[in-house]
C-alpha cells in the first residue's frame, strides 16, 4: 500500500530539500566569497597607476607609511618561506617516525593514548603557541646565540609542534591505506620489519605521505598568531651570500604577521588598508596552491 | 639437515632482531619526544599562573587598569562567540553534510564542493579575518560586533561540523536506509526518524570540535571587534549587546603578553589617589597572562576531551 | 541525554540573544546612568582606563567605556559616528579629517590632552649615556652611518657590537612620531630593525638584549632599561626624558596625545575633558607615565 501524500507534504518536503542543496553549496559559496571580498577591498591599488604586482612580489622595500610609499613583500615572502621550510624539516622526521612508529610498531593501547595525546595537541589555541615561543622558546634559544631570543628559529621549532599532528595523522591514514598483502608478502621474504617500512610501506604510501607534507605546509604558511608573536618582525632578509647561507637566527616579516600587526593603526581605505588585503589574496592563492596540490596527488591513490 | 636444525637461529637472525627492538625503541622514542615538550611547557604555564588561579578570577571583572580582578568579561565575550557561531555553523554545516552523503550525486559538482570544503579548511584564519571585515563588518553593515565576529568563525569552522556529519552519516548502514524507503517513507523523512538519530553522537563531535576552535582562535575576532579593554562598573552585570565591541579569552592574552604593561600607579580604593602597587599586587598583575593562558588551555581541552570520550562511547554502543 | 544537552544549548542561545538585542542605559538625565564611549589608540588605553576609572569614583553616573584598537580605529570610530571621544597618539590625516566633514558636516575638533616623552632605550649595563638626534637619525635611518656600538665610543655589554635597532610597526603612530622627529627628511626607516607591535615588547626587549637601542614611550620604562639623555646637536646639552624638559621644548621627542570629538563636544562629554585636563586629571597622566598637557 502506497502512503499518500498531500500535497502540503510533498512541497514541504521540497522545501526542506533545497534548504538542504543550497547548504550543500554553502562551502563553495564561501569560497568564492572569501576570495571576492578580500580582492574586492584591495582593488583600488591593483589598478591603480603607482603600483605593480610584479613590485610587491620582488622589491625589498616594504614601507607603506612613508611618503611615497613602497610596497615590496619580497623580504616579507622569504620570511614566510624561511619560517615554512624550517619548520617543515623539523616537523617531518618526527612526525613520519611517530606515523611509522604508531601504525606499525605499536601495541593497541599504546595506539590509542598516542593518539589522544596527539589530538589534543592539535588542539592548542595558536595563541597560546605563540605565548609559549615568545615567553619560554625565547629565553631558550637566546642560550644559542641569538640576540633577542625571537627567530626563524622560534618560529619554526613552535610551527613544528603546530603542525606535526596533522601531518602525523595523514602520514598514518596514508601508511594503512598501503593493502595488508604488501607487508604480508615482506615478511614471508624474510625481511625485518623495519627493511619492510623502508623499501615497501614507504615507497608505497609514497602519495599519501607527499600529501601530508603539503598540508602541514599550508597550515605552517597559514599561521599567523604564533609567528607574529615568535618571529621578531624585522624586515631581514635570512638568506645571503656569508656562511651558512641561511641564517637561522634572524628575525624575520611573515606576511600574515603584517597583515595581523598593520591593520590595527591603519587608515580605512587607504592605500596601506588596500594592499594589506592584497597580501591576503597572495596568502589565499598560495594556500590554494597547496591544498589543491595535496589534494589531487592524493586522489589518483586513495580508495574511500 | 633434520626439523630442529633448520629453525634454530642463526646469528644473522639474532643480529637482525636486535637491529629490529633498537629501531622499535628509536620510535617509541621519537614518539614521546613529541608529547614530552608539551607536557613540560603545560606545567611550566601552571607554575606561573597559580598567584592567580582561583574561581575568582575567572568570574571577577578586572579592576585597577586591569591588573587586579579577573577575567570574567573575557570569559563570557568567549561564551558569546562560541554559542552564536555555533548556531550558524552548526545547522548549515550538519544540512551540507547531510546533502553530501545523501542527496549528492557522484559528479563533477559533488567533486567541486568536496573541493571547497578541503579549501575552506585550509584558509589562514587571517584571511578568513579579513573576509569577515570586508563582508560583515563593512558590507553588511555590522560593524566592529559580536556579531561579526561570531558570523567570522563560524565561516572558519564550518568544514569541521561538516566533515564529521559526513563520516557520521557514512557510518550509518545502507540497510537502515534501504528499509526505510521501502516502507514508502519519503527520503528526507527517512533521513530525520532513522539516519540523523543514529549519527547523532558523530555530529555531535564535530559540533563540539568546532566550538572548542572558535573558542581559541584570535586572528579572526582580532580585526573584527575584539577590544583589549572595556569598562565595567563594580557591581553591575556583565553582558554584551550584539552590536558592541566585546573581549574574549584569545586576544586577552595576545594583548597581555604584548601590550599591556603593570600601572605605575593604581586608585587605592579608599583614599582615591593613585599610589603604587604592593608587592602581591605586581605578583598577581604578572601571573595573569599566564592565567588566562591556562583557563583558554583548559577550556580548549575540556572541549576536546569530551569530544574524544564521546567517540569512544561511540564506538563502544554502537547498535550495529 | 541529547535532547536534554541540545535543550540547555537552546536556552543559553536564546538568553543570549534577547539580551544582545537589547539597549543599555544611555543617554543623559539625572538617575540614569550616562555613557561616554571612548575609544581608539592603544598606547594612551591605560591612561584612559586610569581616568575613566578616577571618574567614575567622583561621578558615579557617569560611565566612561573605553576600549582600544589603535588610533585608526578610533578616528573610524568617529567616522560612524559611534564613539563620542577617540584617543589618537598621531594626529588626524587630512584624508581622514575629509572624510568626518564628508559624514556628518562637520570637522573633528581635536584636544590635547597631554604629552608623551619618547625614551630612547638601552640595555641598563650599557655605557652610553646621551645621544643626539643626528646620531639617532644614523642609526634608526636608511643610508645611516653608525651600525656598530664601537662608532658611538662605547664598549657594548658581553661584546655585542652589532647594534640592535627595535622599531615599531609602520602604522603606528609612535613610529610615525619617531620618524618625523628624527629621521632625516625624505628617508625613511633603514631595513632590518625588529619591528614589534607593541610599546611595552620594545621595552622588554630592549632589557633582555645587550647589544639593543629602542624607542618607546617613557611611562613603559622599567628598572632593566636605562633611558638616554637627548641633545637637538652635536655639542648641545643633552636633557633627560621627564616632565618639566618635555614641557620646556628642551627634550625634543615629546609627542602630543589628543582626545577627538565630533565637533563640539555635548555637555556630559565636554564636563569629562575639561576634568581630564584639570589638575586632578593631570595628577593621573603624571601617575600613567605620561607628561601633563601644556599650558596654552
Amino acid at each position: 500500500m502506497e502512503l499518500q501524500r498531500t500535497k502540503w507534504k510533498a512541497f514541504y518536503e521540497g522545501l526542506i530539500e533545497w534548504i538542504i542543496r543550497i547548504c550543500g553549496i554553502s562551502a563553495v559559496i564561501f569560497v568564492f566569497a572569501i576570495f571576492i571580498f578580500v580582492f574586492w577591498e584591495g582593488k583600488g591599488l591593483l589598478f591603480s597607476e603607482n603600483f605593480s604586482v610584479w613590485e610587491l612580489l620582488t622589491s625589498e622595500k616594504w614601507d607603506p607609511t612613508h611618503e611615497p610609499a613602497s610596497f615590496g613583500a619580497a623580504r616579507i615572502i622569504l620570511g614566510t618561506f624561511s619560517v615554512a621550510i624550517l619548520a617543515m624539516t623539523i616537523a617531518v622526521p618526527f612526525s613520519l617516525g611517530g606515523a611509522i612508529f604508531i601504525s606499525e610498531f605499536c601495541g593497541t593501547q599504546l595506539k590509542e593514548i598516542l593518539k589522544v595525546v596527539i589530538e589534543l595537541l592539535a588542539a592548542i589555541p595558536s595563541v597560546v603557541w605563540g605565548f609559549i615561543g615568545l615567553t619560554i622558546m625565547s629565553i631558550l634559544i637566546r642560550d644559542l646565540g641569538s640576540t633577542t631570543g625571537l627567530s626563524i628559529l622560534n618560529g619554526a621549532i613552535i610551527l613544528a609542534l603546530m603542525s606535526m599532528p596533522i601531518i602525523l595523522s595523514i602520514s598514518e591514514d596514508a601508511l594503512n591505506a598501503v593493502p595488508d598483502s604488501y607487508r604480508e608478502a615482506a615478511i614471508g621474504l624474510g625481511v625485518t620489519r623495519w627493511q619492510m617500512v623502508y623499501r615497501v610501506l614507504l615507497p608505497g604510501a609514497k602519495k599519501g605521505l607527499l600529501a601530508a607534507v603539503l598540508l602541514g605546509m599550508g597550515r605552517v604558511v597559514g599561521e599567523t598568531m604564533a609567528v607574529l608573536m615568535a618571529t621578531g618582525h624585522a624586515l631581514n632578509n635570512p638568506f645571503d651570500t656569508t656562511f651558512p647561507f641561511f641564517h637561522a637566527l634572524t628575525e624575520v616579516k611573515t606576511l600574515t604577521a603584517t597583515i595581523a600587526s598593520e591593520m590595527g593603526e591603519v587608515e580605512r581605505g587607504g592605500d596601506h588598508w588596500q594592499v594589506l588585503f592584497l597580501i591576503g589574496v597572495l596568502l589565499f592563492t598560495i594556500t590554494f596552491i597547496v591544498n589543491m596540490t595535496a589534494h589531487f596527488v592524493v586522489h589518483g591513490v586513495k580508495r574511500k | 639437515m633434520n626439523d630442529s636444525q633448520r629453525f634454530t637461529a642463526t646469528p644473522f637472525t639474532h643480529a637482525k632482531e636486535s637491529r629490529e627492538k633498537w629501531v622499535k625503541y628509536l620510535m617509541f622514542v621519537v614518539t614521546l619526544l613529541m608529547a614530552m615538550p608539551v607536557i613540560l611547557l603545560v606545567s611550566y604555564l601552571i607554575h606561573k599562573a597559580l598567584p592567580v588561579l582561583s574561581l575568582e578570577f575567572i568570574t571577577d571583572i578586572p579592576r585597577n587598569q586591569m591588573s587586579a580582578g579577573g577575567i570574567w568579561p573575557a570569559v563570557l565575550g568567549t561564551i558569546y562567540l562560541v554559542t552564536l557561531s555555533l548556531l550558524v555553523a552548526a545547522p548549515v554545516g550538519v544540512m551540507a553534510g547531510v546533502y553530501l552523503n545523501e542527496y549528492a550525486t557522484d559528479n563533477w559538482f559533488t567533486r567541486l564542493i568536496n573541493l571547497a570544503v578541503i579549501n575552506l579548511a585550509g584558509v589562514p584564519s587571517i584571511v578568513h579575518a579579513l573576509f569577515g571585515l570586508g563582508a560583515f563588518v563593512l558590507f553588511a553593515g555590522l560593524g566592529e560586533s559580536v556579531i561579526a565576529a561570531s558570523l567570522t568563525l563560524a565561516v572558519m569552522t564550518m568544514p569541521v561540523v561538516i566533515t564529521s556529519t559526513r563520516e557520521a552519516l557514512s557510518a550509518v548502514p545502507m540497510s537502515f536506509r534501504e528499509a526505510s524507503w521501502n516502507m514508502g517513507v519519503s527520503r528526507w523523512q527517512t533521513i530525520r526518524g532513522v539516519v540523523l538519530p543514529n549519527s547523532v553522537s558523530g555530529i555531535l563531535t564535530g559540533v563540539i570540535l568546532e566550538v572548542s576552535r572558535a573558542a581559541g582562535e584570535t586572528a579572526p575576532i582580532m580585526i573584527t571587534g575584539v577590544t583589549a579593554s572595556l569598562t565595567f562598573k563594580q557591581g553591575e552585570s556583565v553582558y554584551y549587546l550584539l552590536g558592541e565591541k566585546f573581549m574574549a579569552l584569545s586576544y586577552h592574552l595576545y594583548y597581555f603578553s604584548t601590550q599591556w604593561t603593570p600601572p605605575r600607579l593604581v586608585i587605592d580604593d579608599e583614599s582615591g589617589n593613585m599610589v603604587p602597587m604592593t608587592q602581591a599586587a605586581i605578583e598577581h598583575a604578572e601571573a595573569i597572562p599566564y592565567g588566562t593562558a591556562v583557563v583558554l588551555l583548559g577550556v580548549v581541552l575540556l572541549f576536546n576531551s569530551l569530544s574524544i570520550s564521546f567517540r569512544y562511547y561511540l564506538r563502544t554502543n554502537r547498535k550495529w | 541525554m541529547n535532547s536534554i544537552k541540545i535543550k540547555g544549548l537552546a536556552a543559553i542561545a536564546s538568553g543570549l540573544l534577547v539580551i544582545g538585542c537589547g539597549k543599555r542605559d544611555g543617554g543623559e538625565g539625572a538617575g540614569e546612568t550616562t555613557n561616554i564611549q571612548n575609544k581608539g589608540s592603544d598606547t594612551m588605553l591605560q591612561l584612559a582606563q586610569a581616568w575613566s576609572e578616577m571618574y567614575a569614583k567622583k561621578n558615579p553616573d557617569v560611565r566612561v567605556a573605553v576600549s582600544g584598537g589603535g588610533s585608526g580605529t578610533g578616528i573610524a570610530g568617529i567616522i560612524n559616528g559611534v564613539v563620542d571621544i577617540a584617543n589618537c597618539s598621531r594626529a588626524m590625516k587630512p584624508g581622514e579629517a575629509e572624510k568626518v566633514k564628508e559624514a556628518h558636516g562637520v570637522e573633528a575638533s581635536q584636544f590635547i590632552m597631554g604629552l608623551d616623552c619618547l625614551a630612547v632605550y638601552v640595555h641598563k649595563d650599557n655605557p652610553l649615556e646621551k645621544i643626539t638626534i643626528e646620531q639617532l637619525g644614523q642609526i634608526f635611518g636608511e643610508d645611516g652611518t653608525i651600525t656598530k656600538w664601537s662608532q658611538l665610543g662605547v664598549d657594548p655589554p658581553e661584546g655585542k657590537d652589532e647594534i640592535v635597532r627595535l622599531s615599531r610597526q609602520s602604522n603606528s603612530g609612535t613610529y610615525v612620531y619617531f620618524k618625523e622627529t628624527v629621521i632625516p627628511e625624505g628617508k625613511s626607516f633603514k631595513p632590518g630593525s625588529l619591528d614589534m607591535h607593541g610599546s611595552k615588547e620594545v621595552v622588554e626587549l630592549t632589557a633582555k638584549t645587550p647589544g639593543a637601542i629602542g624607542y618607546s614611550g617613557m611611562g613603559y620604562a622599567t628598572d632593566e632599561v636605562k633611558m638616554l639623555l637627548v641633545a637637538k646637536k652635536d655639542g648641545d646639552k643633552a636633557f633627560a626624558p621627564n616632565n618639566e624638559n618635555a614641557l620646556s621644548g628642551d627634550y625634543p621627542i615629546a609627542r602630543p596625545l589628543f582626545m577627538y570629538t565630533l565637533g563640539k563636544p555635548k555637555p556630559h562629554v565636554k564636563a569629562y575633558l575639561d576634568w581630564c585636563l584639570s589638575p586632578e586629571g593631570q595628577k593621573v597622566v603624571e601617575a600613567t607615565g605620561y607628561v601633563p598637557a601644556p599650558k596654552k
